[in-house]
């Protein structure tokens, strides 16, 4: 029988629940048959009008019915769909008594454009509309709902309401990386001892005009609109940008000895985290690939595990220009002349990226990639780029052998994290 | 892991305020107590506005200071100040292991380009397409990420060079309560041997008025020390950047650095706010986690009461069950800092502890009694004006 305890004498800590909806759909079943089947679900933008915008495509997630909607409504329904697939699945505590922390990856929140000219028609004010109208109108008492809407707590405290977990929940951002830190932080807190359980899920519903247009203002987003759902091309020579999207991912984390003990079944283990951060530029990686390399070397030596011991690399693969090669380059730093028998796929091929939601996403998929021994594609790959060498798993999804994985995720400010996921041991 | 936990130690702070920048200046403004309010620019609300700071003293870039909203601009000010305090200002050996959490909520809206938008999009022709036509030709480039919340621990890891780990957390006040209770948890496990805490709020804005004032949070009309504020209550938004630089004891001893202060405890708790009795019942599971190392003779309290009225009766009422601690609410002085304010309390209380001192009450005489004997231990209280509470525990090192 495998030990509860690490090599250092850690508790090893496993998943034994996840969720996750996108814009393939919700739960794992379903996104598990559509990722594999290498479907796309970036579409036209229906939200709000997209006449003049150069990005007119997202994988917005529209089959779920939030009224009226904001960026941290959509987000906390889809944090509670996956938190809800992934808690029953766990069969963990009892309803509405989750026996652990909630570690909650969610975009920042502010007041939206729709709410904002709200505000702007009950001040009154003709002709010209300054803030100080905007001030004396929330002062009329008539919108305190647009207080709690947006607090960055909101999502948190719903969640925390329906679910039951303890303590005070942590809401968290570190960008694109968000996913993976809410992972790592309950990963730490089971294994300081704190708690035996942590309920993570990362939330994104941030496709609204205005955070459309600050990352085409970056120039980040792919203007590749026709057809929507061959724009996201991670690691082709023809990739320009990302394409954003929404999603949820959950998961809940045991420890190996408490999953045990109440006889829960092990979807995983989650071996190791690693992160580090990049003081080079606000949006670009350092050009050596120091911080990522040394990112993914930390999580391997968190895990106790080489580059030998890995089967599979969950990329960050956003299809920029420069994350891709990048990502490209540390990987073969990494992992040597390895590198290039490791499979490496991007799942924001077919789901775009799901930013804050990301790394618990593509945790999850990285979990259904080592049960279902089945690798997901890197889809539209149909110009290679000739300086990226690795085996990206082109289009199609392919039966592999593999034990153990690495997911990347890397982040606007510097964020880097990686997580390390394997099979239960025999 | 059968292991004692570590003792953590604060070896560097770094503050700055209405009061102005620095332990020396926060020790002089809370024994002059100094009222530094501005009540004209948001009328009829009062805000706390920053002292002057020379921001090059610590971001020499200008080229970085423009990538940066003011709130950014406080919050790595405030970090440089904190690392050069811990002396690890440019030790890029350890600079590149210390650990990061920063608290942090959003940033500056473009007022101006707001205001243009409210004022013409109702008389557009196609209100859809003029807002992204003004959006796209209006919003800067860089305005995103000067607003980005996890963009301050960017701003930190760019100018002073912490890259260890970048960790943001969010929640309003929860989120420096978070921040101090898993740094001390990652200290006192071994799962960080050096961790730069803190964040930093920008008062002066009016999105930020307007969103507290959507709650009915601001404090208006004449200025009141925080415990007077009832019935309607409110707190006044400041200004106010601080990071504190937490260290295992044995680590910082093997580069031969005093403590300021010990942080003994650091807990997070969140109340039902719809049972009347919610904040207190919460603040007393807390206290039964500090109360055992409470020496009452030399014990005092610094409140993060921030004058929001459910919040501060409830705390106030907790508070009285253990009149034998004296009191200050430092928001009298420095306003609310929403995200940072644990940890700009916790500062505080560490420089105290440190001057073996407690300054004079800061205001609300009636419930703030001076206290004459030796200071010793502080605990630092941080009740969320909607949600979450939290206790540390400060205490001096012998």
């Amino acid at each position: 029988m495998a030990s509860t305890r690490d090599k250092s004498g850690r508790p090893v800590v496993v998943v034994t629940g996840m969720g996750v909806v996108t814009s393939l759909g919700a739960g794992k079943e379903d996104n598990w048959e559509k990722l594999t089947a290498g479907k796309s679900g970036i579409r036209a933008i229906k939200r709000f009008s997209t006449e003049g915008l150069k990005t007119r495509i997202a994988g917005t997630v529209d089959f779920v019915p939030v009224d009226p909607l904001t960026s941290p409504a959509l987000a906390g329904k889809l944090a509670d769909m996956a938190a809800e697939e992934a808690v029953a699945q766990s069969g963990i505590g009892s309803k509405g008594q989750f026996p652990g922390p909630l570690f909650l990856a969610v975009a920042p929140v502010e007041v939206e454009w729709p709410q904002r000219m709200e505000v702007a028609k009950a001040s009154g004010a003709n002709d010209q509309v300054s803030y100080a109208d905007l001030i004396r109108a929330a002062a009329s008492g008539r919108f305190k709902h647009y207080h709690d809407r947006f607090q960055f707590s909101s999502v948190a405290d719903a969640l925390l309401t329906k679910f039951g977990t303890e303590g005070a929940p942590v809401s968290l951002s570190t960008a694109c990386a968000s996913g993976a830190s809410a992972i790592q932080l309950g990963f730490e807190a089971i294994r300081r001892g704190e708690t035996d359980a942590a309920l993570c899920v990362a939330t994104d519903g941030s496709v609204n005009v205005e955070s459309l247009i600050r990352f085409s203002l970056l120039s980040a987003l792919s203007m590749s609109n026709d057809p929507p759902e061959g724009a996201s091309k991670p690691f082709s020579k023809n990739r320009d940008g990302f394409v954003m999207a929404e999603g949820a991912g959950a998961l809940v984390l045991e420890s190996y000895e408490g999953a045990k003990a109440r006889g829960a079944k092990i979807l995983g283990v989650l071996a190791g985290c690693g992160e580090l951060a990049d003081s080079f530029h606000r949006t670009r990686s350092s050009p050596d690939g120091k911080p990522i390399v040394g990112c993914m070397r930390n999580a391997l030596d968190d895990a106790g595990l080489t580059p030998a011991d890995i089967d599979y690399i969950n990329a960050h693969g956003t299809s920029t220009p420069e994350n891709d090669k990048m990502e490209c380059s540390c990987v073969i730093t990494v992992f040597g002349e390895r590198a290039k028998k490791i499979p490496i796929s991007s799942n924001k091929s077919m789901i775009g990226h799901t930013l804050s939601a990301a790394g618990a996403i593509e945790a999850v998929v990285t979990l259904l990639t080592l049960e279902h021994q089945r690798i997901p594609p890197t889809i539209n790959y149909n110009i290679p780029d000739p300086t990226i060498t690795l085996d990206v798993v082109p289009n199609a999804a392919r039966d592999a052998k593999m034990q153990r994985a690495i997911s990347n995720s890397f982040g606007f400010g510097g964020q880097n994290v990686s997580l390390v996921l394997a099979l239960e041991p025999a | 892991m059968a292991e004692a936990p570590r003792e953590a130690w604060i070896t560097g702070i770094g503050i700055v305020s209405c009061l102005g920048e620095g332990l020396d200046a926060h020790w002089q403004g809370f024994a002059d107590k100094t009222r530094v309010i501005d009540a004209e620019s948001f009328p009829p609300f009062i805000v706390h506005p920053l002292a002057p700071i020379d921001f090059d003293k610590q971001i020499p870039k200008r080229g970085d200071q423009r990538q940066m909203e003011p709130w950014q601009r406080i919050g790595t000010y405030a970090a440089g100040l904190a690392l050069d305090s811990a002396g690890a200002k440019g030790n890029t050996a350890l600079l590149g292991r210390m650990d990061m959490i920063v608290a942090a909520g959003g940033g500056e809206r473009d007022e101006a380009v707001d205001a243009a938008i409210m004022s013409e999009l109702p008389k557009a022709a196609k209100p859809d397409q003029f807002l992204n036509d003004r959006l796209m030709s209006d919003l800067r480039p860089t305005l995103f990420l000067a607003q980005l919340s996890n963009l301050l621990a960017g701003n930190v890891s760019i100018v002073h060079g912490v890259t260890g780990s970048s960790r943001t957390f969010m929640g309003e006040e929860l989120a420096s309560i978070d921040a101090l209770q898993i740094t001390l948890g990652r200290i006192a496990s071994g799962q960080s041997d050096i961790t730069l805490v803190g964040g930093s709020y920008n008062a002066e804005r009016s999105d930020a008025v307007m969103l507290y004032e959507f709650g009915g949070y601001c404090l208006e009309g004449e200025f009141r020390p925080v415990w007077e504020r009832e019935p309607k209550g409110g707190f006044a938004l400041g200004s106010l950047g601080a990071f504190i630089v937490v260290e295992s004891r044995t680590h910082a001893q093997g580069r031969g650095v005093k403590p300021i202060a010990r942080l003994s405890a650091a807990t997070s708790g969140y109340s039902s706010r719809t049972n009347p009795h919610g904040i207190e019942n919460e603040l007393a599971r807390l206290w039964t986690r500090i109360a055992p190392a409470l020496t009452l003779d030399g014990a005092a309290v610094i409140s993060g009461a921030s004058g929001a009225a459910q919040a501060t009766a409830a705390e106030r009422q907790f508070l009285s069950q253990h009149p034998e601690l004296p009191v200050r609410a430092t928001a009298t002085l420095i306003g609310h800092g929403i995200e940072p304010q644990m940890v700009m309390n916790v500062a505080l209380a560490a420089m105290a502890v440190n001057r073996g001192t407690l300054f004079p009450p800061c205001g609300g005489a009636s419930f703030e009694q001076p206290m004459e004997r030796p200071l010793k231990q502080v605990v630092v209280t941080g009740v969320g004006h909607w949600r979450g509470e939290g206790l540390a525990l400060v205490e001096a090192v012998d």
